[in-house]
């Protein structure tokens, strides 16, 4: 098997002898818009600069002993008043290097966004699989239950139930979570129907096996392409979602601002023209969203069999 | 001896594809008189289709011609402008398609979609528009008319849309009318009956008819001439009767082997081997050399369209005696 | 169709009961509206004066039903905070809300099909890949983030680095004028500045959504039958393109407007809060942070409500639209 792949991997240089694979055409078809390789890189960028924040920021945001009060509200580009740091991005009300708190912020918008997601697509491919799967009765109260929740505005379902869960990370996984799983139910249905008639699942059940069985193993991994795309999509909005609630003052608390806290804490600043606090909080929120959006985007053209040329 | 309608010099479309060139018309040629009907016949895929839409300029990109002419009463319609085209599409040229279901606008009402078809050409009023209409669909013989008018597609049955569709190709009296199989899709008794119909529309007003179909049955009785097409090209090319009687080019002798008569009861139907070859690799020479029994090593190049007999030709280097 | 609005109505109600008695419920464990309503100095007899007033002395189930009956008959009881029927503080709140989200939509109507017509018409030019890729930052971008940016922009930036430049207004409604009882903003210049932010700011996703809709429309129609025998009928291209071709899209088109006019108000809650303006949204948020629970029970009733109006109008919209839809009763 390995001998095979170092056998093959060479002779890609001539087109015809290259072996096409599912996911060699997937990456072929991904790398023909430059737009979504360029999302790709904005993507990557973002996560490491997520990832890696508590080694590249030059301050911790967070550990308020090492705050000098006397250094908020700088203009970007200022050294600090102790002389060991340039705050390239200036600081906010609080003295906090704006750059660090960037970078602890897209730490917490990003797992907040990318939790939920998956929290969101397990509990939501479950209750589409069994709706699909078993049909009739299950399948309409199910289904009703999802048409109601998505007949409602997500950021108003969002909002009530802030309102009723109080503040923290916690509450708005919860929130994003209920607002989201919605979606991938009604696709996981949608995808398991038309699995379901296909005739592997019928062979399955020819041969008796266990209907947990058939639904886990079986009918599941052929559902999981079309929910993974939309899974990408949904972060991007479960992000923006929770950047949005934390704007409002509904999402997580002051002490591990997310950006859209930050971006909040800056807007009352913004009309004394200290623009810096809200704007590049703002830019960083926006190049996530757009590198996730323009890779969603494009995962879905190519997924999509109509656009199949 | 009248001028030819309508005649096709070489006509060459190509569809310009990422997989790469699909020559669906390859260098046709034929000619169709003044009240005179040609049955066009080939395979799916064969190009008969595309040759209808061409001569209409209805091919969209990645599709083109590129060579040939079309000549409409002696002008040249692959050199017309874009609104010369548009002028003579619906009113000397008119064209019926395939697919009734799907010809007619589903949100337009049917006296919307014909009076349209008028005014887009004539320079009348409403109600003159709204009169030709319903004297066109008088004429292809839907019952209350004034009624039918103001329905909408949904609201027809299929034979009932292509005869719609039929009476808005008749409303501007073309002279020539393209029918893409336009019977396919129907019932056999609608079928009939609108092939009657069509042929006695066309005799009666002198109209030239250019019949696409893949069935030999249905032209048999309607045309006048057929011409075979096989991979973009024609393979033979003559009156009905002898085409039929006296098939020269193998391929015409198998489609017409495979259509089942009463005195086929019984036996197996004769089937052409193999299959169509894709327009992307086609053999080189003869197209149907792969699937011919009378194939030999000549059928490599390709043979040119020759004389069999007055009137009568086939493209072949093997024709069947 | 009279079974069918009924129908609609009911499961509207059943909705919308559920919604109450959730919200009702959740704010009742949560919060003690109490402790913000009055001051730690208040005497003991006053807190209980106070707690009687507002019926909330009463076990939760008959706070319920007493709010239930109330509320068949429309009174969903006073704000704690202003003292003034829940019910007429939200429809005080509503003109605001409506004029902002229905101007916001019209904007993104008016660009967006267009735009999208264009991109559908001719996919492969520079034009159309262009507002695609535009697009994409409009979806993506959250309302709030927009509604800044613009701020900063028209009235900040802008003026402050161009003398001349004129300052757009970024908060509250300016003038209004009374048409028949409602106070409308769009009447005046000064009103139609202080709209602009705002409702630029929501148009711009919706406007992004209905580009991408009329695209995606466009191409599937364009392909169809009836198209290529509208052009065999020889008829002009303005014409295939504006009868042929609009008609069919003005179906999806006109169906997702009318739903996300929905989206609408509820996201001008986001709008609302960044620009002050004086509508039911900035109203929903500043009741949500004082617990002020009749106003947001209220809100939300009337929210379902006129969701479900506007599922139910959209519905009998598509039907006029497309010929094939007829909403008997047997159909459903």
């Amino acid at each position: 098997m390995t001998d095979l792949a170092a056998d093959k991997l060479p002779t890609t240089t001539s087109p015809a002898a290259k072996v096409e694979t599912p996911l060699r055409r997937f990456i072929s078809a991904f790398c023909e818009s430059k737009l979504a390789l360029f999302g790709l890189v904005l993507v990557i960028i973002i996560a490491i600069a997520a990832v890696l924040a508590p080694w590249l920021a030059p301050q911790n945001p967070y550990d308020i002993a090492k705050l000098d009060i006397f250094d908020s509200k700088m203009p970007p580009g200022s050294a600090s008043s102790d002389g060991t740091l340039t705050y390239w991005l200036g600081t906010d009300g609080q003295a906090r290097d704006m750059l660090s708190a960037i970078m602890y912020g897209l730490r917490v918008s990003l797992l907040v966004g990318a939790v939920s997601v998956v929290a969101a697509l397990a509990i939501g491919t479950m209750v589409g699989l069994v709706a699909a799967y078993f049909g009739g009765r299950v399948d309409a109260f199910l289904m009703r239950c999802v048409d109601i929740q998505l007949s409602f505005p997500a950021i108003l379902v969002a909002l009530i139930l802030l309102a009723v869960l109080g503040q923290g990370v916690d509450k708005v996984l919860y929130a994003l979570i209920a607002v989201q799983w919605a979606y991938f139910a009604r696709a996981a249905r949608a995808a398991a129907l038309v699995e379901r008639e296909k005739e592997y699942i019928e062979a399955a059940r020819c041969l008796a096996l266990p209907q947990r069985r058939i639904l886990w193993r079986h009918l599941l991994p052929n559902c999981l392409p079309p929910l993974i795309v939309i899974a990408t999509v949904e972060i991007a909005h479960a992000i923006a979602l929770e950047a949005t609630l934390s704007f409002l003052g509904l999402g997580v608390p002051v002490t591990e601002p997310s950006l859209g806290k930050l971006i909040a804490n800056g807007f009352e600043f913004l009309m004394a023209g200290k623009y810096w606090i809200a704007l590049f909080p703002g830019v960083a929120l926006a190049i996530a969203l757009i590198g996730i959006n323009l890779v969603g985007d494009h995962l879905r053209d190519i997924l999509n069999p109509r656009n199949a040329r | 001896m009248t001028a030819p309608t309508l005649k096709l010099v070489n006509l060459k479309t190509h569809f310009f594809t990422r997989e790469g060139v699909v020559k669906s018309v390859d260098g046709v040629d034929f000619e169709v008189k003044a009240g005179e009907v040609l049955g066009l016949v080939g395979e799916s895929g064969s190009g008969k289709s595309v040759t209808g839409f061409s001569i209409l300029g209805l091919i969209d990109p990645p599709g083109r011609i590129v060579d040939g002419q079309i000549l409409y009463r002696g002008e040249d319609l692959t050199r017309a402008t874009p609104e010369r085209l548009r002028a003579l599409r619906g009113k000397n040229i008119a064209m019926v398609f395939q697919d009734p279901m799907m010809t007619l606008n589903p949100v337009l009402r049917v006296d919307t979609q014909m009076i349209e078809a008028v005014r887009a050409h004539d320079d009348v009023d409403d109600a003159a528009a709204r009169a030709r209409a319903l004297a066109a669909l008088a004429q292809v013989g839907i019952p209350s008319p004034e009624a039918r008018l103001r329905s909408y597609p949904h609201q027809f049955s299929g034979g009932m849309r292509q005869r719609v569709a039929i009476a808005i190709a008749l409303l501007n009296r073309p002279d020539l009318i393209v029918a893409d199989e336009p019977t396919t899709a129907l019932d056999v008794t609608i079928q009939g009956q609108i092939l009657f119909e069509m042929r006695k529309l066309c005799r009666d007003t002198g109209t030239a008819l250019i019949w696409v179909t893949h069935d030999l049955a249905v032209v048999a009785g309607l045309a006048d001439h057929i011409a075979v097409m096989y991979a973009g090209r024609i393979v033979e090319h003559g009156p009905t009767a002898t085409i039929l009687e006296q098939p020269r080019h193998p391929y015409t002798r198998g489609l017409i082997g495979s259509v089942p008569t009463r005195g086929h009861r019984g036996q197996a139907l004769f089937q052409i081997p193999g299959m169509a070859p894709s327009p992307l690799r086609l053999p080189p020479g003869c197209a149907f050399q792969p699937r011919c029994d009378r194939a030999s090593d000549q059928c490599a190049t390709m043979p040119d369209l020759r004389d069999m007999a007055p009137d009568h030709h086939a493209r072949c280097w093997h024709p069947v005696a | 169709m009279l079974v069918f609005i009924i129908r609609r109505l009911m499961q509207a109600v059943v909705v919308m009961v559920v919604m109450s008695a959730l919200v009702f419920g959740g704010i009742y464990l949560i919060g003690n509206p109490v402790a913000m309503l009055i001051s730690d100095q208040a005497s003991e007899a006053d807190r209980l004066a106070v707690i009687r007033d507002l019926g909330l002395d009463q076990p939760i189930w008959q706070q319920y039903l007493t709010f239930v009956g109330k509320a068949l008959v429309g009174d969903f009881g006073k704000s704690f905070r202003a003292g003034e029927p829940a019910m007429r503080l939200i429809f005080q709140h509503m003109p605001a809300t409506l004029e902002l989200a229905v101007i916001a939509m019209t904007i993104a109507v008016l660009i967006g099909v267009p735009l999208g017509l264009y991109a559908g018409l001719r996919p492969d030019s520079f034009g159309a890949r262009s507002i695609m890729t535009v697009s994409i930052l409009g979806f993506s971008l959250p309302t709030f983030w927009v509604g800044l940016m613009l701020i900063m922009l028209f009235a900040v930036a802008l003026p402050d680095w161009i003398p001349g430049w004129p300052r757009l207004p970024s908060s509250g409604r300016g003038p209004t004028v009374d048409v028949f009882g409602l106070k409308l903003s769009f009447l005046t210049a000064q009103g139609w500045l202080h709209l602009l932010l705002p409702a630029m700011t929501l148009a711009l996703a919706k406007g992004a959504l209905i580009i991408r809709l009329t695209r995606a429309a466009t191409r599937e129609v364009l392909p169809m039958d009836y198209v290529k025998f509208a052009r065999a009928k020889g008829l002009r291209e303005r014409r295939i393109v504006g009868v042929h071709v609009l008609k069919n899209i003005a179906i999806p088109i006109a169906t997702v407007t009318g739903l996300e006019l929905g989206q609408v108000i509820a996201f001008a809650v986001v709008t609302e809060t960044i620009f002050s303006w004086p509508g039911m949204g900035k109203l929903l948020i500043d009741s949500i942070l004082l617990l002020d629970r009749p106003v947001v029970v209220a809100y939300l009733v009337i929210i379902v409500f006129f969701l479900v109006l506007l599922n139910l109008l959209v519905d009998i919209l598509y039907s006029v639209l497309d010929p094939r839809v007829r909403l008997d009763a047997t159909a459903r």
